[in-house]
């Protein structure tokens, strides 16, 4: 067994598409100093030109945002980190926040640089608490070093309040500022309105961190790797069945059969991609599904399930998440997850027909259109690609 | 010009003002969206969902009360996509409800059914998921029944919006989420100041009055009783709504036949009162600016009105400190009670011990406040039931009465008569106006000098209301005053009173004279009045209060017979003996929590 992992190890790291971006070895006051030189427009250009999507799951353009905030009216402006690392399966923000602080720092400070911003804070996630002396460190060396430099930006740390829904962009503004976990209504968007209604960048983790290193290097060294829509690369948490769980930077574009051919073993029966609130591939569609976002897309999360496993439970277990992490605002996210959850119990007790699944399925659709935030949106995802592919172990 | 945006509606073309909502733009173009959560009084929420609309090229349904119209938009708002969008809203939020309409008391005139009534939702669609909440009856005024609750955090908005309390807060995450009060104490036990703001803005049953009709009834039952009435002046406004006509209408005489056939021994008018309180309190402002003008006493100034009971409990709580600004005088319907069971009383040969007094009031903070154990001055318990305007309704129509139809009658004497300074009590700014009309005249011997009495500037729906009269050519005793500039404030909506509480907590108040109601348009917008409650009706109601003073011949307090005769016969003068033991009272500092 031991041999065979080493091998499997040995495979992945050798694989092609497997990079070392984030947490190479960088030289941070070079880089310091050339976002200190560079145009704010030419941030903006430099990062557009990467083709660089946001990393935290929605996958937005980044640049759109800058160019939003720097365009809006306003003496102050914020850059928000988000370090809220909520979605089940997700570990990657906290190693690089562990191991390469300083690059978040200076992708936040190009940031800052882009759209007029002095403020900047980094959102991080109650769990992480343990975290925050080590970060703290490092962020006083950043800001002062930044003032000796006489750039006027600084930044701070604000735990999280332990919801999974203040990771979602607007839910975590109302957080910062002191309340209840609980998504705006966009627009306007934060870009225009953020922190204390002023304008706001929010990035995750690892976006900033290649922000930071397009401007080190050039878009040219993000945009040659991926695919047409997927550019650069990403870090991937792997979990589930596999024997060698952990973190790895790949380049985007991999198919999940290459996938799982690296990470599962002949077992895989199915890969969760994206977390709870990502999509399930079973292993017939593995081959055709891209990894990205011409394909399932992802925040990182990669989750492999043999096939030991019972999807009702899986499933069983994301409705749950569900249902208690909804903020329980709005009508279909906080009534919808429990109605899910209800009604797959209800047909496994056959206390409702195996019919009722396609009542569910419409629900489940509904839910996307009509809830207000990302994330009663999203339940649909493990919802429907669960039930569809794998109906039988669900109804029976 | 306010800068234009050009959309569609379902085809029609429609232009609005930048910055309007797709449910502003549908209502320009005559469409109706159902919206819950949504309320014009309040900040946007978009948390119901109910109201969605599809746009023209995007996938995701829009909440129209929460998405700004934009240029060249393609909205629709009635398309297969939304009605079963909207469908499912409901059935969702009917699977959480306690569906038990037949014995609700919003059964008829709520939001929830009504639209269930409109889309019909299958019962089996969902699985019924209504948990197991404990009722909340421990406050006076307002039941809280979470099981009927749907969420739209309207009541949340409104006690942090428009009353700045924020007695009500929303807890829990998930499916464990509801409406709460601070460490979920009962309702009685927190800041609440009882104004039933939030009560008038729930769109269900979750938040009602607590009533007594049935209490008050008994009493009518039991002929060993006298039972006497009183209503407020914003009663006569509200009550046309409450029994099914349209609002903008007082119904005085009609309301008073109506009290008779009920069984009422003797119908009076807090308006007699009210007349009774602008004496008492305006001589109470005079002798507080005597004191600090003339004898440079350390007095409480400004002088703060004392009628509304929502805003008391709200000072009290708030504004500990500052409680001795506060006019002594009790409120309208505090003053009555006592009165009755000893002026009343004694000139009818009646034992107070076999009287019962009954207000019907447009507010709930008045059943709070008959209960407050200041309040036994006359020996007994010196009001006994309040009732909303809404139970008044409800008691009209149990009894079969075809209000429309009846004849006017007039109040008893000897506590009905009253002015139209009285009147004016009901609405914002009608207590400084009333106050205003008789202060002049004492001062100066002279009308107020403002055209047909109506002391405009304090009049209206602005937040806070400002006004300044020079007193000039005053009689001798009065002396003092002369030019004098009288600087007066009105609030209404706790929101709007707290910076000028403050104002007087950092002895920087420029006033001499401050009134406040507690509720958003004064007593017409009560929290025991009709619903719904908007501007549109706020205005309404106004307007049918104005009316009703204009077309009265006395219209200043101190002109009211019998509150001239109360005086020769019973209470000697404004601030005596009698009316120290009658009239007035003491407030308590509470705590925040
Ligand atoms: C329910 C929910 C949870 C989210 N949690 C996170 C999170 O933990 N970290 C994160 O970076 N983004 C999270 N997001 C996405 C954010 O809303 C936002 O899109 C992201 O921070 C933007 O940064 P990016 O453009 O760099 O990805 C979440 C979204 C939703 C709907
Ligand atoms: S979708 Fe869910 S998490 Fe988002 S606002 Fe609605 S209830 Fe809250
Ligand atoms: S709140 Fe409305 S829908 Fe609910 S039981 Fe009462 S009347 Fe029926
Ligand atoms: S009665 Fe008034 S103060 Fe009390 S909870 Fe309702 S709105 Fe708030
Ligand atoms: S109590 Fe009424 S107003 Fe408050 S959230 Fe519930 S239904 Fe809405
Ligand atoms: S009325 Fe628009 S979301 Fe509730």
């Amino acid at each position: 067994m031991v041999i065979d992992i080493k091998e499997k190890e040995r495979k992945v790291n050798s694989h092609k598409k497997r990079v070392n971006l984030i947490f190479k070895e960088h030289d941070i006051d070079k880089l310091i100093e050339k976002v200190l030189k560079t145009e704010p427009e030419k941030i903006i250009d430099e990062i557009k030109d990467s083709g660089l999507r946001g990393r935290g799951g929605a996958g937005f353009p980044t640049w759109i945002k800058l160019k939003g905030a720097r365009e809006a009216k306003s003496d102050i402006k914020y850059v928000v980190c988000n370090a809220d690392e909520g979605e089940p399966g997700t570990f990657k923000d906290r190693e690089i926040i562990e191991k390469k602080a300083e690059k978040i720092l200076a992708g936040m400070m190009a940031v800052a640089k882009a759209i007029g911003a002095k403020e900047g804070i980094i959102y991080l996630r109650a769990e992480y608490n343990y975290l925050i002396d080590g970060l703290q460190k490092k962020i006083d060396v950043f800001n002062k070093k930044l003032e000796d430099m006489k750039f006027d930006f600084t930044v701070f740390i604000k735990s999280g309040s332990g919801a999974y829904v203040c990771g979602e962009e607007t839910s975590l503004l109302e957080s910062l500022e002191g309340k209840r976990g609980e998504a705006r209504n966009k627009p306007p968007y934060p870009a225009q309105e953020g922190y204390l209604g002023k304008p706001t960048v929010i990035n995750n983790v690892e976006t900033l961190v290649y922000a930071a290193l397009i401007m080190l290097d050039g878009a040219e060294c993000f945009k040659k790797l991926g695919t047409m829509s997927s550019k650069g690369a990403k870090v991937f948490s792997v979990s589930g069945d596999t024997d060698i769980p952990g973190i790895y930077e790949i380049e985007m574009g991999m198919t999940l059969k290459e996938f799982a051919e690296l990470f599962g073993d002949s077992n895989t029966k199915a890969v969760q991609v994206g977390g709870a609130s990502g999509f399930c591939v079973p292993r017939s569609k593995f081959e055709e599904t891209v990894i990205g976002f011409e394909g399932v897309p992802t925040g990182g999360s990669m989750m492999l399930f043999s096939d030991k496993r019972s999807m009702y439970n899986i499933l069983h277990n994301y409705l749950e998440f569900f249902v208690e992490e909804s903020c329980g605002q709005c009508t279909p996210c906080r009534v919808g997850c429990q109605q899910l959850l209800k009604g797959i119990e209800s047909i496994k007790a056959k206390e409702k027909s195996k019919k009722y699944i396609d009542e569910l399925l419409e629900l489940a659709k509904n839910m996307k259109i009509t809830a207000k935030c990302g994330l009663g949106q999203s339940v649909c995802n493990p919802f429907i690609s669960i039930v569809e592919n794998f109906r039988e172990e669900i109804v029976y | 010009m306010p800068e234009m945006v050009n959309l569609k509606i379902n085809d029609i073309s429609v232009s609005v003002e930048a910055g309007s909502t797709i449910l502003d733009a549908a209502k320009k173009a005559n469409i109706k969206i159902p919206t819950l959560c949504h309320h014009e009084d309040l900040c946007i929420a978009g948390n119901c969902r109910v109201c969605v609309v599809e746009q023209k090229g995007v996938n995701a349904l829009k909440a129209s009360c929460a998405t700004p119209a934009e240029e060249n938009m393609e909205i629709f708002t009635n398309t297969n996509k939304v009605r079963e969008a909207r469908k499912t809203i409901i059935g969702l939020l009917l699977s959480e409800h306690n569906n038990d309409c037949l014995h609700c008391y919003k059964n008829g005139n709520c939001e929830l059914q009504s639209m269930a009534k409109d889309y019909l939702v299958d019962s089996d669609k969902y699985i019924s998921i209504l948990k197991n909440y404990e009722i909340d009856r421990s406050s006076p005024s307002i039941i809280k029944d979470d099981s009927k609750c749907i969420r739209c955090q309207r009541c949340v908005r409104t006690c942090a919006e428009l009353q700045d309390v924020n007695a009500l807060a929303v807890s829990g995450k998930g499916s464990e989420m509801k409406i709460s009060t601070f460490m979920e104490k009962p309702m009685d036990y927190v800041v609440c100041t009882n104004c039933g703001q939030c009560v008038t803005h729930c769109p269900t049953g979750a938040l009602v009055e607590k009533n007594y009709i049935d209490e008050v009834w008994d009493v009518l039952n039991d002929p060993s009783k006298h039972v006497v009435v009183q209503t407020a002046p914003a009663v006569r406004v509200g009550l046309g709504e409450a029994v099914g006509l349209d609002a903008g209408k007082s119904y005085t005489g009609k309301m008073v036949t109506a009290l008779k056939m009920l069984g009422f021994d003797a119908v009076f008018d807090t308006n007699f009162s009210a007349d009774l309180t602008i004496l008492e309190e305006g001589t109470e402002l005079l002798t507080r600016l005597k004191d600090k003008i003339e004898n440079k006493k350390d007095v409480a100034l400004p002088q703060f009105t004392s009628c509304s009971p929502g805003w008391i409990k709200y000072i009290e709580h708030e504004f500990p400190d500052i409680l001795d600004y506060l006019s002594t005088c009790k409120s309208p319907q505090q003053m009555l009670g006592p009165l009755a069971k000893t002026y009343y009383a004694k000139s009818m040969g009646i034992d107070p011990k076999d009287m019962v007094v009954v207000s019907i009031m447009p507010c709930t903070a008045k059943k709070f406040e008959a209960n407050r154990p200041e309040m036994y001055s006359s020996g007994y318990k010196d009001v006994d039931y309040v009732i909303t305007t809404r139970e008044f309704g409800r008691m009209i129509q149990q009894a079969g009465i075809d209000f429309e139809t009846l004849k006017d009658s007039e109040c008893d004497s000897i506590l009905g008569k009253h002015t139209g300074a009285g009147v004016i009590f009901g609405a914002t700014g009608g207590v400084m106006e009333a106050a205003l009309r008789t202060a002049y005249e004492i001062i100066t011997g002279r009308e107020v000098p403002f055209s047909n009495l109506e002391v405009t500037p304090v009049r209206g729906l602005e937040g806070v209301k400002e006004a300044t009269i020079k007193i000039e050519g005053c009689k001798a005793e009065w002396k003092f005053l002369e030019n004098v500039e009288l600087k007066v404030a009105v609030a209404h909506g706790l929101s709007n009173a707290r910076p000028l509480a403050a104002q007087v907590q950092n002895g920087e108040s420029p006033y001499h004279f401050i009134e406040i109601m507690a509720c958003p348009g004064g007593c017409i917008a009560g929290g025991g009045q009709p619903m719904p409650v908007n501007n549109n009706i706020r205005k309404k109601r106004t307007e049918a209060i104005y009316n009703e003073d204009e077309s009265l011949q006395l219209r200043k307090s101190h002109e009211n017979p019998e509150v001239k005769r109360i005086y020769e016969d019973f209470l000697e003068k404004p601030l005596g003996h009698k009316s120290h033991e009658l009239l007035h009272t003491t407030y308590t500092k509470r705590k925040k929590y």
